[in-house]
């Protein structure tokens, strides 16, 4: 069972490595090619830092986007996006200037507004609440660091940072995070390991 | 609940080695960070921090290979600083792991690198460290370890800097770093209550009610210590339960 790491230059590539092969992954492909993709049982987009950068990454590799769309969209392959990763599933991410997602979960990237209680980045260890039955979201503390949050449709999880921000969104073979399971000590690791065994 | 208070061991590392550190006697190396780092794991660390104070220009290397190694078996937050003077310095360090990078003396002679690492990295890896020494009614900045004054004021170069794009201030009293007598709560609460980003209180921890006043007193986010770890006198645990006593969000154990 192969299993896709999308390399397009993120910072979390390797610690998102480590951690799927400490969740017991053992033929993982960190790979930039669109034919690894596209053969792959399951894939992981990693990501972290700015939206626009990390879109435009993504799409600088000739025939990534049409090799992920064919296999989650039209195959139905196990996918999992992480933080930026996990952003990257929406319409549009507004982080310097507005910018062009994936477009599979309905909804935009925005800035979370700080007060005096709810510092941004909103960085720390803080609660994954289910808002709807999932079999991989699970409740528990999770580590977040991020500025920006998702709003839109098929949410899975929120957390609390002064209000409700986003923790999880995914609908039909597709799971988006937006703490770090590559970072969020057992409850990350349990989190990659039901990633793993996803039968959607 | 909300986002946690996070209690943040620091481990100084020179030539890939811990200077100071825990003696936790069931390590196989206790001079191996990698063996810190999985005992601060296995503690329930909220974060951890390595600080590289490798003196030489040749051993620097060397903690990209110490952050490379920890990754591989730790799945915590890593801050890493230390001689971090460019962007590319900090690419290398957040692809062998880490996930934040602390910046320190290139702020002071060059502010706009903590443009060039945010920009390039996002806001939430660019960690502005700053080291202030009270002088008349404020706080100046010192580099070289708290010997070398700037005549820049503390405060407006920890502001200025998260204007710049750090999505953290790791503010360390010099006056109080190694005097166990408490964290200089005004220097951390005047700069935490003016700014938007989360402040890691640094410097003279002497007992865990220096980390509650950190954060009850200090307004800091998070709480960073080195002795009081290591040499045992407390554990994580304990940080975490005299901060939940004190009614402060902490992880569960």
């Amino acid at each position: 069972m192969t299993l896709a790491l999308i390399d397009y230059g993120a910072g979390n590539l390797h610690s998102v490595a480590n951690a799927l092969a400490a969740a017991g992954c053992d033929d993982l492909a960190i790979t930039a090619d669109p034919r690894a993709v596209a053969r792959a049982d399951r894939i992981v987009l990693p990501g972290v830092g700015a939206f626009g950068a990390c879109a435009a990454a993504l799409c600088a590799i000739p025939g990534m986007i049409e090799a992920m769309e064919a296999r989650v969209l039209k195959q139905g392959a196990p996918f999992l996006g992480v933080c930026v990763g996990m952003q990257l599933m929406a319409e549009a991410g507004d982080e310097r200037g507005t910018h062009a997602g994936l477009g599979w979960i309905p909804g935009r990237v925005s800035h979370l507004t700080p007060t005096p209680a709810a510092k941004v980045p909103h960085m720390g260890w803080n609660d994954v609440v289910p808002t709807i039955s999932h079999p991989l979201i699970v409740p528990g503390e999770a580590y977040f660091l991020h500025s920006y949050a998702f709003a839109g449709a098929h949410v899975l999880a929120t957390t609390d940072h002064a209000g409700p921000v986003t923790a999880a969104i995914g609908r039909d073979n597709m799971l988006g995070v937006q703490f770090h399971p590559e970072k969020s000590q057992s409850y990350g690791l349990a989190l990659l390991r039901r990633f793993l065994a996803w039968k959607p | 609940m909300t986002v946690r208070a996070r209690v943040i061991p620091c481990l100084d590392v020179a030539n890939g080695r811990v200077v100071k550190g825990v003696n936790f006697v069931d390590l196989a190396d206790a001079g191996d960070p990698v063996e810190q780092a999985r005992a601060y794991d296995a503690a329930g660390a909220d974060e951890l921090c390595f600080l590289d104070i490798t003196a030489s220009h040749e051993g620097r290397g060397t903690i990209l290979d110490v952050v490379r190694r920890t990754a591989a078996v730790c799945f915590m937050p890593l801050t890493v600083g230390g001689g971090v003077r460019t962007a590319d310095d900090a690419r290398a360090l957040l692809l062998a792991g880490a996930d934040k990078v602390a910046v320190n003396s290139a702020a002071v002679s060059r502010p706009e690198v903590v443009t060039d690492i945010a920009e390039r990295f996002g806001s939430q890896c660019c960690v502005a460290s700053i080291d202030a020494r009270r002088s008349g009614g404020g706080w100046e900045v010192f580099t070289h370890g708290g010997r070398r004054a700037t005549g820049i004021d503390a405060v407006a170069h920890a502001l200025r800097l998260a204007d710049l794009g750090a999505g953290e201030l790791l503010v360390t009293s010099m006056d109080r770093d190694g005097t166990r007598s408490g964290y200089d709560l005004d220097l951390v609460r005047t700069i935490a209550d003016r700014t938007d980003v989360p402040v890691v209180a640094s410097g003279g921890v002497g007992g865990l009610a220096d980390l509650v006043a950190g954060v009850i007193e200090g307004h800091a986010s998070a709480v960073l210590a080195a002795s009081i770890f290591h040499y045992g006198e407390a554990s994580v645990a304990d940080a975490h339960a005299a901060l939940a006593a004190a009614g402060v969000p902490v992880r569960s154990h």
